[in-house]
């Protein structure tokens, strides 16, 4: 079980924040943060990974004591069994698919891991390809393959699948689900998107403005929570019949068609506007 | 008439210049790459001084330091046996501080290029900050390696004003290409001059010209 108390002054983008949350995850389950831009997500999965000292506070996983402010104890993130997932993959360009996952191993280590890895990550076939010559999605494979070779208790996941296309998102969750559970790991994911977050996770925590709005399951949550997700898209087309108007606006690459009969608001197809979901039904807004 | 000694005492400098430094500046240089606070502003500024200072200031100084007659060179002479002052050790120590920005700024660019997700990946993984460094930053800055030794030992050979202040001009000892120039122009031996100066435009063109060369071949490896 990880048990964490973090408080921390941050700077965003709006000004000065103050984040202080409490939570414990039990063992071998799949949470995830889901909050607005600048709620504080990243800067809690950067404290739990040592990368960012919280002013106050406490980290325990199972009996290890992390972090511990009264008791001036700050493991280093090398002392901490953690694996760390980046949105921009962080992989090594001078070493080739294997050797970045070979670098995580220590000497003695088994180094058959290495070939299960490549295998449960569909890698096998690119060992010995070059970084810079991978996909978006193989390249987060290998980020994923590198992060849990040393077998962490923790696997600390930020927007990894932000940046990939959907197709090969969805296989990517599935690969995500697969490592969780083959290597009982702790994970917590840092995501903005609904369909991954009910796919993957046990729990789903809501973080606004630094601190938890709500912790509940992913169904509960989308469906009953006090919860509005916020998308921007533009317009590519208005379809109107004699009881009903169609607005088709293009959304993160996906095509979504709502009936906006009820808004007196008059679009124009090419506007910039905000899709707002109120409990999973979309509304469309003006900018 | 020509003698061989100057240049190769300018090749010997130049190259224990830039082996040393690049020991010393990249640790340095991975010091200064990473978050800032006031002491590290201050000696970024230390630095850079031999930038802007004229050299004559800088070999004076350490004339002053290195003399037997002054507490430092005393110390040494005292203990050590070493006598820093018109030797070719002496030469070096000035040449290795004359020298620092060159090889510094050019890695400190390079270390600050890099996303720092690739060291706190490597921190993730478990690697000290001396294993994230010679095995995951240092091999992704070729490039900035190669223009800090190149420009180091370029900078070497074109010494002169710090060179003269602490060596003086002892012929196989101190008497690098530069100062003979310097020499040979003073007793009119224009013929001379002309021929060190040739070498010593040819070799700065071919430093710099391989320098390019590889650099681009890096460049487009990574790429």
């Amino acid at each position: 079980m990880i048990d964490f108390a973090l408080q921390k002054k941050l700077h965003t983008a709006d000004g000065e924040m103050y984040l202080q949350i409490k939570l414990q995850i039990e063992s071998r389950k799949f949470v995830s943060l889901y909050g607005s831009s600048g709620a504080g997500k990243t800067s809690v999965l950067r404290m739990l990974a040592g990368f960012m000292k919280p002013d106050n506070g406490c980290i325990k996983m199972n009996d290890a004591v992390w972090f511990d402010a009264s008791k001036r104890i700050n493991m280093q993130p090398q002392q901490r069994s953690i694996g760390f997932v980046f949105q921009d993959y962080a992989l090594f360009p001078n070493m080739n698919v294997r050797q970045n996952i070979v670098f995580a191993l220590n000497k003695n280590a088994d180094k058959n891991i290495v070939d299960e890895l490549l295998e449960l990550t569909g890698l096998t076939m690119l060992a010995s390809r070059k970084i810079e010559t991978l996909s978006g999605g193989q390249k987060q494979r290998v980020a994923l393959a590198r992060a849990i070779a040393k077998k962490p208790s923790l696997l600390l996941l930020d927007e990894p699948l932000s940046a990939i296309d959907n197709t090969m998102r969805a296989q990517l969750q599935t690969t995500l689900l697969q490592v969780h559970e083959r290597f009982n790991l702790t994970t917590i994911l840092v995501s903005h998107d609904m369909d991954e977050i009910i796919k993957l996770s046990d729990t789903v925590i809501h973080l606004e403005h630094g601190t938890i709005q709500q912790s509940t399951t992913p169904a509960e949550f989308f469906m009953h929570g006090n919860n509005t997700q916020v998308l921007t898209g533009n317009i590519i087309s208005i379809e109107e019949n004699e009881t009903q108007t169609f607005t088709i606006v293009l959304l993160n690459n996906r095509m979504l068609k709502i009936n906006s009969t009820e808004h007196d608001v008059n679009f124009i197809v090419g506007e910039k506007v905000e899709v707002v979901y109120r409990n999973t039904v979309p509304v469309i807004r003006k900018l | 008439m020509i003698e061989s000694a100057p240049l190769w005492l300018t090749l010997k400098l130049a190259f224990f210049t830039t082996l040393i430094l690049f020991f010393v500046a990249t640790p340095l240089a991975n010091w200064l790459a990473s978050k800032k606070n006031i002491f590290k502003t201050i000696a970024e500024v230390i630095v850079s001084m031999p930038l802007v200072l004229p050299p004559s200031v800088i070999g004076f100084y350490m004339l002053l330091a290195f003399s037997p007659g002054n507490a430092f060179g005393e110390f040494l002479e005292k203990y050590f046996s070493v006598k820093l002052v018109f030797s070719f050790e002496g030469l070096l120590i000035a040449s290795i501080i004359y020298s620092l920005p060159f090889m510094v700024h050019p890695i400190q660019s390079g270390l600050s290029s890099l996303s720092p997700s690739l060291k706190e990946a490597s921190y993730s993984l478990g690697k000290t900050k001396w294993q994230t460094l010679i095995k995951v930053l240092l091999p992704n800055i070729k490039s900035s390696l190669l223009t800090g030794i190149v420009l180091t030992f370029a900078h070497t050979v074109g010494e002169f004003g710090v060179v003269l202040m602490i060596g003086g001009n002892i012929p196989g000892k101190t008497r690098t290409a530069s100062v003979a120039i310097y020499d040979e122009v003073e007793a009119f031996n224009y013929h001379s001059a002309n021929v060190y100066a040739v070498i010593l435009i040819v070799l700065s063109f071919l430093i710099l010209f391989i320098m390019y060369l590889l650099n681009r071949k890096i460049q487009v490896k990574y790429l």
